[in-house]
């Protein structure tokens, strides 16, 4: 076997450790003296690194532009956590005027340390990242009012992809609708089913123990029937949208981002947007009204079960519920649960394709798709109470 | 050559994925200061033998001793200081993607040492500088080119100052320039600063440029096929393991004419 020779740099790594010491003196022409000896290494360093800064920015040399000898001649192991120090020494004294003098290094010390040096300089040299409140809100309200912008057009793009796909439905990816649908309706249904016949079943036990007091529970099924058609089937059956397929839609198409099969897909001349986003808008479409429905009947189960348990008959249940909803609140329902998921799909497959880089940023992209999937839901929601109203519906 | 010259010894290695054993019977050793490649082609080892000694993969048999001590038999506190003795540069860097490269380098220090924030900096600042990387500290890694992620995930394996270094393809995917570049930096740290490389790679002028010694793994014999210095190891050796790694000679041209090329010459 090939014997190598033990390197001679004194910056080699080495398993001994000598203790550090240092001799501060300053003479009464101002010159400061610093001896170091024994191991420079991150243990002696940490102990080292405030006393000798201080006594360097403190010293009359660095106030009147004298001279700094730093003695080395005894130091024994010094690794990169001395050669900092070295170097920090160095910079911290010359930008107060004074000189450095460095004695006792080994030619390779010498390399080393006008290699290092560069760092505290550029370091120096680097401009402040710091901003104004001014700027910062300026940008802050920028990026907000780009970000709608962006929203916006990105949903409109979508609705002419979708009503692209309905004039020409051979150019459709049919199997990935279909796998799409799979798992934007049909592995959600436990847990919306569930949410549902809870809510359902919640509201009409809070709300029966209220009424009972004036004789009133009789309305309950009414108001249940009125809330959960109206409002809380789209409102619920959209939020369970983003919060599950809505961050499955970033992450997914975040991650083809990351693993530069959005770049891939480009070259080939496909649309990411008719590939990727076109198939998981159109499941959504398709799926939201049927979950939607599935939700108002899981609630009604439960309101159902509530006034089973207090003595009233399911047909006084049943008939005070479909009383009082009318078919426009069906298709009202309807039309907002459509409106949600092209909003909800929309924004989370924007999210997607605008993935940065690293793991990191999938990350971030699943969160702001359902944060923007939540806020994009509610402003849509109180525009449509407002419209409903002025409707008459 | 003295046993204070060697810096890692791996007895009777033997690793295997299940059933399906994967090394047997390694055994070599690294001196102090050497650049030590581990060479062979796709699926013969190399990496595996990589993450037993880095301590990611436990071995079924024998030791692995780096600086005097067995990473295999190591446990609790006495292994965390078997790791903080070594720095590795992965295939792609596997930089932190939430930190900036300044943060890269500096995480080791502020996880291992007691030293003051501002030291901490101008550590991974040296570091960064001597990796010809101190105008980027403040970059994102995946604002970086792949030689500079490389660069910088050399700049944090050596945060700590670890006497041993390894290196998992340092050139792939570079190019000739950037993959010439890396290979001089560490020649450049193995001579002024004593580290010890190990490096896995197959790239034939990176390995020649810069490996004191070589090992050449084989998925034949489960192990290494041949070992020794690479320029004495070429393709007239009478070893046909080497010979079949080393000879790059491609067929002359003409040989693998397609239909169309015969038919449109007279």
């Amino acid at each position: 076997m090939q014997t190598v020779p033990q390197p001679v740099s004194q910056f080699s790594a080495q398993s001994r450790v000598l203790p550090a010491g240092l001799d501060m003196r300053e003479d009464t022409d101002g010159v400061l003296t610093l001896g170091f000896s024994g191991d420079l290494n991150s243990v002696t360093v940490a102990r080292l690194w405030a006393p000798v800064l201080a006594r360097v920015r403190g010293s009359a040399a660095a106030q009147t532009g004298g001279r700094i000898r730093v003695e080395l001649a005894q130091a024994g192991y010094i690794d990169g956590a001395g050669l900092a120090l070295l170097v920090k020494l160095r910079a911290e004294a010359e930008a107060r005027g004074a000189q450095v003098e460095l004695l006792g290094l080994s030619v390779n010390q010498e390399h080393l340390l006008s290699l290092a040096g560069q760092a505290e300089r550029e370091a120096c040299q680097k401009p402040s990242n710091r901003r104004g409140l001014k700027v910062m809100m300026s940008r802050g309200v920028a990026d907000v009012l780009a970000n709608i912008v962006e929203v916006v057009s990105f949903t409109g793009e979508c609705s002419l992809a979708v009503w692209e796909s309905l004039r020409h439905p051979e150019r459709v990816r049919w199997k990935n609708v279909l796998l799409s649908a799979l798992a934007v309706g049909v592995e959600s249904m436990p847990i919306l089913l569930l949410i549902g016949f809870l809510m359902g079943l919640i509201m009409s036990f809070q709300s029966v123990i209220t009424l009972q007091r004036f004789g009133g529970e009789i309305y309950v099924p009414n108001m249940l029937g009125l809330v959960m058609f109206r409002e809380m089937g789209p409102l619920v059956t959209a939020i369970l949208l983003a919060a599950r397929s809505g961050s499955a839609f970033a992450a997914e198409i975040g991650t083809m981002r990351v693993n530069e099969e959005l770049d891939a897909m480009t070259t080939m001349g496909i649309s990411p947007v008719r590939f990727l986003v076109g198939p998981r808008i159109l499941s959504s479409l398709a799926m939201v009204p049927l979950m939607t429905l599935f939700f108002n009947f899981a609630s009604l189960v439960g309101g159902a079960l509530v006034m089973l348990s207090i003595g009233f008959p399911l047909v006084t249940f049943t008939s005070r519920v479909f009383a009082n909803v009318k078919g426009t609140d069906l298709v009202g329902s309807l039309v907002k649960i459509l409106v949600f998921s092209l909003l909800v799909a929309g924004v989370s497959c924007l999210r997607g394709l605008r993935t940065g880089g690293g793991a990191s940023a999938v990350g971030r992209s699943t969160t702001s798709a359902v944060v923007s999937g939540l806020i994009l839901i509610t402003i849509a929601d109180g525009l449509f109470a407002v419209l409903f109203y002025y409707l008459k519906i | 050559m003295d046993s204070d010259d060697i810096i890692i010894r791996v007895r009777d290695l033997a690793c295997a994925y299940g059933s399906e054993v994967v090394l047997k019977d390694v055994s070599f050793e690294v001196c102090r200061g050497e650049v030590f490649v581990v060479i062979g082609r796709s699926g013969c080892g190399k990496s595996t033998l990589l993450k037993h000694m880095i301590g990611l993969l436990q071995p079924v048999g024998g030791s692995i001793m780096l600086d005097g001590r067995d990473i295999v038999a190591a446990k609790g506190k006495e292994r965390l200081d078997i790791l903080k003795g070594i720095g590795v540069m992965y295939q792609g860097g596997a930089l932190f993607g939430s930190m900036s490269i300044l943060r890269n380098v500096a995480l080791p220090l502020e996880e291992y040492t007691a030293l003051p924030q501002e030291a901490v900096d101008a550590i991974a600042r040296v570091k960064l500088s001597l990796v010809g990387l101190e105008r980027f500290g403040h970059y994102m890694p995946t604002e970086l080119s792949g030689g500079m992620v490389k660069r910088a995930a050399i700049a944090r394996a050596m945060a700590l100052d670890p006497p041993i270094l390894f290196l998992d393809e340092p050139s792939a995917g570079l190019d000739p320039v950037t993959s010439a570049g890396l290979d001089s930096l560490v020649r450049s740290l193995a001579e002024t600063l004593g580290i010890t490389f190990v490096i896995v790679s197959h790239e034939l002028p990176s390995i020649l440029s810069i490996a004191d010694r070589v090992i050449l793994m084989d998925d034949g014999v489960k192990g290494i096929a041949a070992a020794g210095d690479p320029r004495d190891l070429n393709a007239a050796s009478v070893e046909p393991e080497v010979r079949r790694f080393f000879d790059r000679t491609v067929a002359p041209r003409g040989a693998h004419r397609t239909v169309c090329q015969q038919e449109a010459r007279p």
